[in-house]
């Protein structure tokens, strides 16, 4: 089989030296996780930039970075609403509004908080949810990115998924939390150094941006690809099928809100911050490098519509045809113009977005299992060095897990839409259960856990009424010939509906909590420190009202 | 931000870019001798030689500001 890319030997230095760098990280960190607050919180001690850059790391997986790309190859520019509207509302949200609460309730988890705040019932809901769906995806992507490494590079899938995964679990399993988020700071400047190049040549290639407008519309004869609004009023003058409404709503509210305000993966790097206003920061400082990012992941994919002298297609198609797929357009573009050295630093980038995006994972779920599941439910009177212990353990176990789970999706490929549906069960309901749960003090342990199970069993039978009649997709999306994507999003919001809905009619049926057991936990019965003393500049709400100004500049910009 | 009385973070970054700087320098300045036989579009640009610099000086300035055992 011929491949897209070979390698010189001076590419596999960099490669190599790479590896050798987060190894000898997780070797050098090992002597400082003892504790569990080492281990599982990196010893809290993280500065807003650290725990920054992680958190938008641990986000940033390969197959972030490839997929999106591919994205922008075939929708165009609506790629960007994900990095967007769909990210930095959230995100400032995170930042300015909940992170108070979980950094006050000196929770390790997210799960843990909804413990503290709902009891034990809704912890174990969500953590078992989370720790059996975050080794699944972290499986998916393991394949997804081996099978890339296979088409580009040649490489052997065992190989990839092999070296890369046992690499993770080892710095990880050495170093703890503190190895994940050293490493992610690491991976995210040769994510960027990496990738960079091709946006920066591209455009040179292009003509700048007005040049590269003109080659797509030459090239598709519309100019949909380059809009990011004005062609959302309908629901086919896109390329993606979608309405306004849908973006905003689905993806801008529930999705977006879901994911980037009660995934565990990315909360975790910012409960490790050193105090409240670097808790405060670290989302904001996240969201004002996801704002960047598009450069680097959907400016290639529209430069491939430009100036690539082929067209891409679907997967089956390029396998029918021995073509590319939309997959390849991030490799393709980086192989049309780095020579020796900087394409062995573009793969770099992408196995460290790879790695990132598997540490986030594996060091998640250590955390959720060893303190959510093993010491709430099997084992709660052991001491700290046994859960080390078993945060050790559980991060190879973990990873084990995955690459089984990689295996598994490489015999049974359907899989892979299966789980990715999965995901979307618990991220909407999650987050009605945890805003409520923060901004409500009425809202009862009963109310949560019901609202939380309802809503995710809602979400369950919506997807499954779905498959077995695909016209429901009438109801549930209002128009039968929506997307995949447009039905993940009306789903979301259904099921954050049904969660919020319960969750206030049976608190309203309960007995409420008395207020001193909420102390930390609930706006209204938390002390929040005041900044009237920080300086202007260093007030994370100034920083919040910075990004988002640009935000909307960029959103004009691009309309 | 160090990692306790040890090494800083933004230390190793800077002695990454720093090798990776130098790495992709030194053969951008050698492929101006011994051009590759399949060059890459905008070959003519020299890209290997500016960004190598671009993550030689970064890495260097990092690597010096975060030098072990000096305060940051």
């Amino acid at each position: 089989m011929t491949h897209l890319i070979a390698l010189s030997p001076l590419d596999l230095a960099i490669i190599a030296i790479y590896f050798a760098f987060v190894l000898y990280i997780g070797y050098y960190l090992k002597g400082r996780a003892t504790t569990g607050d080492d281990f599982f919180l990196a010893g809290r001690e993280m500065t807003a930039w650290i725990a920054g850059l992680s958190f938008l790391s641990a986000n940033l997986g390969s197959l972030e970075l490839m997929g999106w790309a591919a994205a922008a190859y075939q929708y165009g520019i609506l790629a960007v609403h994900w990095y967007w509207i769909g990210a930095i509302p959230a995100m400032l949200f995170l930042g300015i509004v909940m992170m108070p609460f979980y950094y006050i309730s000196k929770t390790h988890s997210v799960p843990g908080y909804l413990q503290l705040r709902f009891g034990e019932p809704s912890r174990a809901l969500s953590a078992v949810t989370f720790a059996f769906m975050t080794v699944l995806m972290s499986g998916i992507n393991m394949y997804s990115m081996a099978l890339v490494m296979k088409v580009v590079l040649g490489w052997d899938i065992n190989f990839s998924i092999w070296v890369s995964s046992i690499t993770v679990a080892i710095y990880v399993a050495l170093g703890g939390l503190r190895s994940a988020i050293f490493n992610e700071v690491l991976q995210f400047f040769l994510i960027w150094f990496g990738a960079m190049l091709v946006p920066i040549l591209g455009l040179i290639e292009a003509g700048g941006f007005a040049g590269l407008r003109e080659r797509i519309i030459a090239n598709l004869g519309s100019d949909a690809y380059t809009h990011a609004w004005s062609t959302l009023g309908s629901f086919n003058g896109n390329p993606m099928g979608i309405h306004w409404t849908g973006i905003v709503f689905g993806l801008g509210f529930v999705i977006s809100f879901g994911y980037w305000t009660t995934d565990f993966l990315v909360v975790q790097r910012v409960l490790a911050a050193k105090d409240l206003r670097s808790a405060k920061l670290a989302p904001i400082i996240g969201a004002a490098f996801k704002m960047m990012v598009p450069f680097i992941v959907i400016l290639p994919g529209l430069l491939g519509l430009a100036v690539l002298p082929f067209h891409l297609t679907g997967e089956a198609e390029a396998i029918a045809t021995g073509g590319h797929s939309y997959n390849e357009v991030l490799p393709l573009m980086l192989a049309r113009y780095c020579g020796p050295g900087l394409m062995g630093l573009g793969i770099t980038a992408l196995i460290a977005g790879f790695m990132s995006g598997m540490a986030g994972n594996v060091s998640a779920f250590a955390t959720v299992w060893t303190y959510d599941i093993y010491r709430a439910l099997m084992r709660k009177d052991a001491s700290d060095a046994h859960y080390v212990a078993m945060g050790r353990w559980c991060t190879i176990l973990g990873v084990l897990v995955s690459i089984g789970t990689a295996y598994l999706v490489m015999q049974f490929q359907s899989i892979m839409d299966y789980v990715q549906a999965l995901f979307s069960f618990f991220i909407a309901p999650l987050f009605g259960t945890v805003i409520l749960g923060m901004l409500w003090k009425r809202a009862t342990p009963a109310g949560g856990f019901w609202g939380l199970l309802s809503g995710t069993l809602g979400s369950i039978a919506m997807w499954a009424w779905v498959k077995a009649d695909p016209s429901a997709i009438g109801y549930i999306a209002f128009s039968e010939h929506a997307k995949d994507m447009a039905e993940n999003m009306y789903r979301g919001l259904w099921s954050w509906i049904i969660c919020v809905g319960v969750t206030v009619g049976v608190s309203y049926c309960t007995r409420p909590q008395p207020e001193a057991a909420l102390t930390g936990l609930v706006y209204g019965c938390t002390h929040i420190p005041g900044e009237e003393q920080t300086p202007l500049h260093h007030r994370p709400a100034f920083w919040a009202v910075a990004v988002s100004v640009v935000f909307v500049i960029l959103n004009l910009i691009f309309w | 931000m160090h990692t306790g009385s040890g090494i800083s973070i933004w230390f190793f970054i800077g002695a990454l870019l720093t090798i990776y700087g130098a790495l992709i320098l030194g053969y951008g300045v050698y492929s101006l001798a011994a051009p590759p036989e399949r060059p890459p579009v905008l070959h003519e640009l020299h890209a290997g030689i500016w960004w190598g610099a671009v993550l030689l000086v970064v890495g260097l300035g990092y690597s010096y500001a975060h030098l072990p055992g000096k305060r940051s």
